[in-house]
């Protein structure tokens, strides 16, 4: 390992800031770029289970909602 | 053979395939992300000139390089589609698009942080990151124009022949960049210092060009599995999948 | 009576486009006003000293003069697209790869070639040395030519769009800067008294190029925009 000490390896003599910066935000764009179609995928999924429900006419809810 | 690109032209074959295929690339590529940036913040050296800010480097040039890959497999995709009319290269095309301006962003963003402790300023019009945030320009294009059509089929050919337009500039852009910035700054520091580059560095850049490109496939089947869903709502296959996705 | 032959239906096509943009002087004069409004702003934003101008004198110009082909670049198509004259224009038996460069070219007559007709004038406003006059309209007869291509191109993508606006500006920016660089490369190197003859030169090479290569995107991007 090039660096002695933990202080060492965060401020790399002064560029630190830079690398950190750097590495970090690409960690979190790349974080991003991965989960979001997931979720995107999910959101999908939800909805269109909830549309084919509704156009099932799922009996169980119709009741529920006549009970009230 | 010719079977293969008929099941290729399927939908939920894709779909499936695409499960399967990201089930072991995606810990790969994390794995093998994890360890280039680790060895390069670590166990590399720094670079004798910019000294440990040189460690942008393991960041900065893979996702350049994918950037730019990214937009060729584009504009392919596209051209595919225009030319044998196959609807899942027109929906790698459309998943290309936000993937590839990802990576050209974090090119940007980690040149131009490199850039400061280098040249003292935080944007350098260098040729290299003028023709990155060109490239920019051209992927936002690309998704500004398919957004922009309400027939989502001439949306995919007009983005095709827009990217394909693309494709024979970014050469041109290039030079003409390259050759307008040695006209103003004669004498330039190149990013990646001398020609040689010493073996300890070049292994771990390597590696991390290699993951840059795994990690794009697997950004790139995960957005394409979601187009695949919301272009296929109506059909069985996926109404199948919904309600079965809804039981577990 | 049989169909008109290639060459008589380009050049009729092109007589057309001319005689429709004479009609309506004000569309041709937009461009050229438009041009010389925005050179005055940059004396304004700038400072009027004569040297800094002098410095910037060759970009300002070139790039006042991009910004006036864009702006006219998207009503290339559009009006015809319109009215439906642009689907007749895909029907019929003449290729359309020629049918576009007539379209091209009557464009180009009526923004560039009056830009670099007029430049000279709003150059010597901005203090740009006489010698490099002749490398400024040169480089803008050709440069413009090859905006009026690549600006075909976002047209014929967009012409169907309802809000296209924008966003052709968007499409054919990038693709402008190439001719952009050499362009003003020129010019300037006529200003230091080097020779300008190898950047005009290339800016006929991109010229070439774009001719043969422009008009198949841009008829491809009418046919997309027809069909949609």
């Amino acid at each position: 390992m090039y660096f002695d000490s933990l202080q060492s390896l965060l401020t790399m003599d002064g560029h630190g800031v830079y690398v950190w910066t750097a590495y970090l935000v690409t960690i979190a764009v790349i974080a991003a770029t991965l989960l979001a179609p997931r979720y995107r995928r999910k959101r999908l999924l939800r909805q269109l289970a909830a549309e084919l429900k509704r156009a099932k006419g799922v009996p169980g809810a119709a009741r529920t909602r006549e009970q009230y | 053979m010719w079977s293969f690109f008929h099941k290729l032209g399927s939908p939920p074959w894709l779909y499936a395939i695409s499960c399967v295929i990201l089930r072991w690339l995606l810990p790969v590529t994390l794995i093998a992300l994890a360890v280039g940036m680790v060895w390069g913040l670590l166990f590399t050296s720094p670079d004798f000139r910019q000294g440990n800010s040189y460690r942008i480097i393991y960041i900065h040039v893979p996702a350049a390089v994918v950037a730019l890959a990214g937009y060729y497999l584009m504009a392919l995709a596209g051209a595919i589609n225009l030319i044998w009319r196959m609807k899942m290269a027109d929906v790698a095309m459309k998943a290309a698009a936000p993937v590839g301006a990802a990576f050209t962003f974090i090119a940007l963003f980690t040149g131009a942080i490199w850039g400061k402790p280098t040249w003292g300023t935080w944007w350098v019009w260098d040729a290299r990151i003028t023709s990155m945030l060109i490239l920019l320009f051209l992927y936002l294009g690309v998704v500004a124009l398919y957004e922009a059509f309400e027939n989502k089929e001439a949306a995919g050919k007009a983005c095709a022949v827009l990217s394909l337009v693309g494709m024979v500039n970014i050469p041109i852009i290039y030079k003409s960049v390259d050759w307008w910035y040695s006209l103003h700054q004669p004498a330039s520091i190149k990013f990646t210092g001398d020609s040689t580059i010493d073996s300890s560095m070049l292994y771990p850049l390597l590696l991390m060009i290699a993951s840059f490109y795994a990690l794009f496939a697997c950004c790139l089947l995960l957005n394409m599995r979601v187009e695949l869903l919301q272009r296929e709502a109506r059909t069985q296959w996926v109404k199948k999948l919904v309600s079965e996705a809804g039981t577990h | 009576m049989s169909a008109p032959g290639t060459w008589q239906f380009c050049s009729r096509l092109l007589r057309r486009q001319l005689l429709l943009a004479v009609r309506r002087p004000i569309d041709i004069a937009n461009p050229l006003l438009f041009f010389a409004i925005v050179v005055v702003l940059f004396p304004l934003g700038l400072g009027p000293e004569p040297e800094k101008l002098a410095g910037f004198a060759p970009g300002v110009l070139w790039i006042t003069a991009l910004l006036s082909n864009l702006l006219t670049s998207d009503s290339v198509f559009r009006s015809d697209f319109d009215d439906g004259s642009l689907e007749q224009l895909l029907l019929a038996p003449q290729p359309l790869y020629l049918s576009v460069l007539a379209y091209i070219g009557a464009h180009w007559l009526t923004t560039g070639l009056l830009l670099a007709i007029v430049s000279p004038l709003f150059a010597v406003m901005l203090n740009l040395p006489v010698a490099a006059l002749g490398t400024l309209v040169v480089s803008l007869l050709l440069g413009t030519a090859v905006l009026s291509l690549l600006g075909a191109i976002g047209a014929a993508l967009t012409v169907g769009l309802k809000r296209g606006g924008m966003l052709i500006s968007l499409l054919i920016l990038p693709l402008y800067m190439p001719a952009l660089i050499f362009g003003s490369a020129a010019v300037q190197a006529a200003v230091s008294g080097v020779q300008a003859v190898p950047y005009l030169a290339i800016l006929g090479a991109m010229l070439c190029l774009a001719i043969a290569l422009a008009p198949l995107a841009v008829a491809a991007g009418l046919r997309i925009s027809i069909d949609a």
